[in-house]
């Protein structure tokens, strides 16, 4: 039976559990039901927890594993000839087996020894498979008699699913931790790689970002530069055009919505508002390289300036637009959490509206809208399509928002499209910029949480 | 120093004591009537016949009561009778409400405050309020009592904002306890503390009128005491309205009392009369406890 086909049965069993289970409570219990430590459900949960849980995990152990046993199983039963080859040469081998078995193409004819440990492959496979729904529906099938056999009225089923619920929660629960360390540690060590090649100092602060190596020896005008000033600093100009734009207009449309605006009208602008971070990317993008850029570069002509088609200012801008919404959101909701009575009593005391927005509001609210606008700065940060879209690749290192530039997150994607080679510094650049990325978002989200976190000791 | 910041406030267009009141509106005959001494000789707030609507529920009907200077007016009945919605009439703290509707007339030394001529912000600078819960600004204590007489502007340079902060202080009682930590937060002083630093902030600004809206029902019993003394001594410059549910708190602290009733005010006069001689029959089972 094939993996889906058991999981399918098994689910089907587990039902069948429960029902069990459930039955089997109210059997024992007879017409004294309400003696019943759990109610009646806990107990069929319990069943159908100990029929489905162990089965999986032995499924998953068996998927695991099965087939390093089998091939340790094929390459002991070769000739003595093959035991002594190297471990690579093995693993042609076995990897020209498992094509045979499965019809793909093979890289050499198969000589008899070889045809033999085909059908041995085969026939172990076979086994192994069959082996496995056996021993799975049969313990699927104990753990539920197990479970069924102690079932009593003064058994503590409910306590029982609930500890087994929990260690499912843990389970879920550091999954998505581990996934990240494991991002974070894969980065690590391909940085480290990287740095073996380019010293730490020169990629820090480097001045040229030029990351074309010599494929060959004899190679001219290839050496690579990787100084990631450049990229550090096109990025932080671009978040910072983009900020001046989306933390005045996205806060003065917070004030006005949750202050000043009818509940009628904020109830219908907050929700379009929103819309624009709906808007994905890449839309933005040539939004910004086939409107914005065009328009930026007209005027720029028409003032007698020089605007390149693809200008930092123009990314920048509508980055600015896409970020919006966080602001304004997020200052929204801040703005409205401050109590009504520190409302009232600055009013009751006289004060203007704006009086009391400027003075007691947003002062109370300062804390959360600065979480709000880092929020923002680490989505602009990691933006990668608008910019490759509207402010091109060069890594010009500038300060004039009318010049080209390129971001950190732009390097990454270019470094890594297209055929490339894993061992060279050029591709391995691109880990090294991820952590660097890494770790300036993750030092901005954590100063967010911090001061959020702080905001929240304000009244109360 | 007292007269210095008085005469500051004075110059105030809006504090106009010698523009002639109008004549008194007439209060309209109406199915309700209030019984007992609704008017008095010189009031410094009157109201005639004010309702006032959420939506088109009415939250109280046909309410005609005088305010005198120098006095404690005690409104008491029982929960959702329409003491509060009517406290917030006099400064009109409704208006932040937008369902809303007041209608009737409420007169200030003469002055419609409902009027479009009226500045609601100097309306509210006369006619202060104190709340349920003590609700100081997330700002130092001394920020919290300079914040309104900076945005009305009635200090000229630092020292005289130093005079005005500490006399409101030693108003409210609260001085001594707080003089060595003004630069602390307000909302790390205890609750008394706070609800009495909330009184020094809205006196801070020398309003003729101080509105009460339950100032003690958060606050323990030690604390209590220590805010009712403090109204009794604010009597002697300021006219106060306070809401209470103590019936206890209304006969210690206020000369007059007005009860009531699910949006009815039901019978005014002086204090130690309703309470030994109730000429209502509302009045008289709620203030022996068969309701409320």
């Amino acid at each position: 039976m094939s993996t889906p086909l058991l999981i399918a049965v098994l689910l089907l069993l587990a039902a069948a559990a429960f029902e069990f289970g459930r039955r089997r409570a109210l059997q024992v219990a007879g017409p004294e039901f309400r003696t019943l430590h759990s109610l009646p459900r806990y107990y069929g949960s319990y069943t159908a927890l100990w029929c489905a849980l162990p089965a999986l995990i032995l499924l998953g152990a068996w998927l695991a594993f099965e087939d390093k046993i089998i091939t340790i199983l094929v390459i002991a039963d070769l000739p003595a000839a093959y035991q002594s080859l190297s471990e690579p040469e093995l693993n042609l081998i076995v990897n020209d087996l498992r094509n045979q078995l499965s019809g793909n193409v093979v890289s050499r004819e198969l000589n008899l020894d070889m045809q033999a440990a085909v059908k041995h492959y085969g026939s172990l496979r076979a086994t192994s498979k069959a082996a496995l729904a056996v021993i799975f529906l049969s313990v699927a099938m104990l753990g539920m008699g197990l479970a069924w056999r102690k079932i009593a009225p003064d058994f503590w089923a409910r306590n029982r699913v609930e500890a087994i619920v929990k260690v499912l929660l843990i389970i879920c629960s550091t999954l998505a931790i581990f996934t990240t360390i494991g991002i974070v540690l894969s980065v690590l060590f391909e940085s480290i790689r990287f740095f073996r090649a380019v010293p730490v100092f020169d990629f820090l602060f480097g001045l040229e970002w030029s990351p074309q190596t010599a494929i060959r020896e004899d190679q001219v005008g290839s050496s690579g530069a990787f100084g990631a000033v450049p990229l550090f600093a096109g990025t932080l100009l671009i978040s910072l055009i983009a900020m001046l734009v989306a933390a005045p207009v996205g806060l003065t449309s917070a004030i006005y919505l949750s202050e000043y605006s009818h509940p009628r009208f904020r109830a219908a602008a907050k929700p379009l508002l929103e819309i624009l971070a709906g808007i994905p990317t890449v839309v933005y993008g040539f939004f910004a390289a086939l409107t914005v850029a065009p328009l930026i570069r007209d005027a720029g002509t028409n003032f007698g300036l020089d605007v390149s088609s693809e200008s930092a200012l123009a990314a920048g801008l509508v980055m600015g637009i896409m970020i919006i919404p966080f602001v304004s959101s997020i200052s929204d909701d801040v703005i409205n959490a401050v109590p009504q009575s520190l409302r009232d009593g600055s009013l009751a005391l006289g004060s203007t509206q704006s009086e009391m927005i400027r003075k007691v509001v947003l002062p109370a609210a300062l804390p959360g809208i600065v979480g709000g606008l880092l929020l923002a700065i680490s989505r602009a940060i990691g933006e990668t399509m608008i910019v490759v879209m509207a402010a091109g690749l060069a890594a010009n290192l500038t300060v004039n928002p009318l010049e080209a530039v390129t971001t950190v997150t732009v390097q990454i994607v270019t470094l890594l499209v297209g055929d490339q080679e894993f061992d060279s510094p050029k591709t391995l650049a691109a880990f090294a910029l991820g952590l660097m990325l890494f770790l300036v978002t993750l030092a901005l989200n954590v100063i967010a949480l911090y001061v959020v976190r702080k905001y929240r000791e304000q009244y109360e | 120093m007292l007269n210095q910041k008085q005469a500051v406030l004075l110059e105030r267009p809006a504090k106009t004591n010698d523009v002639l009141p109008s004549a008194p509106v007439k209060i309209q005959d109406t199915d309700t009537k209030t019984v007992g001494q609704v008017t008095v000789d010189k009031p410094i707030m009157t109201t005639r016949n004010v309702d006032v609507y959420y939506d088109d529920k009415q939250a109280i009907r046909n309410v005609s009561i005088d305010i005198a200077y120098n006095e404690v007016l005690s409104m008491i009945g029982p929960s959702g009778c329409g003491k509060s919605t009517f406290l917030r009439c006099l400064n009109r703290m409704n208006d932040t409400i937008e369902s809303a509707r007041v209608t009737g007339s409420i007169e200030l030394e003469g002055h419609d405050i409902y009027d479009k001529k009226t500045d609601v912000v100097t309306l509210r600078a006369r006619v202060g309020m104190v709340f349920q819960k003590p609700n100081p600004f997330p700002k130092s204590v001394y920020e919290n009592v300079a914040y309104g007489p900076r945005i009305h502007g009635l200090a000229r340079n630092q020292s005289e904002l130093d005079e005005i902060v500490e006399t409101s202080l030693r108003r409210a009682g609260l001085w001594d306890e707080v003089k060595d930590r003004l630069r602390e937060p307000g909302t790390g002083l205890s609750g008394g503390q706070q609800q009495r630093l909330c009184i020094a902030r809205c006196i801070a600004v020398n309003p003729d009128v101080i509105l009460m809206d339950e100032p003690c029902s958060a606050l323990d019993p030690i604390a209590t005491a220590r805010i009712e003394e403090l109204i009794d001594e604010l009597r002697q410059n300021y006219s106060i309205v306070i809401v209470t549910h103590s019936m206890q708190q209304a006969a210690r602290v206020s000369q007059r009392t007005a009860y009531f009733h699910l949006g009815d005010l039901i019978e005014v006069g002086e204090t130690s009369i309703i309470f030994t001689n109730p000429q209502h029959k509302l009045t008289e089972d709620y203030l022996t406890g068969r309701f409320g």
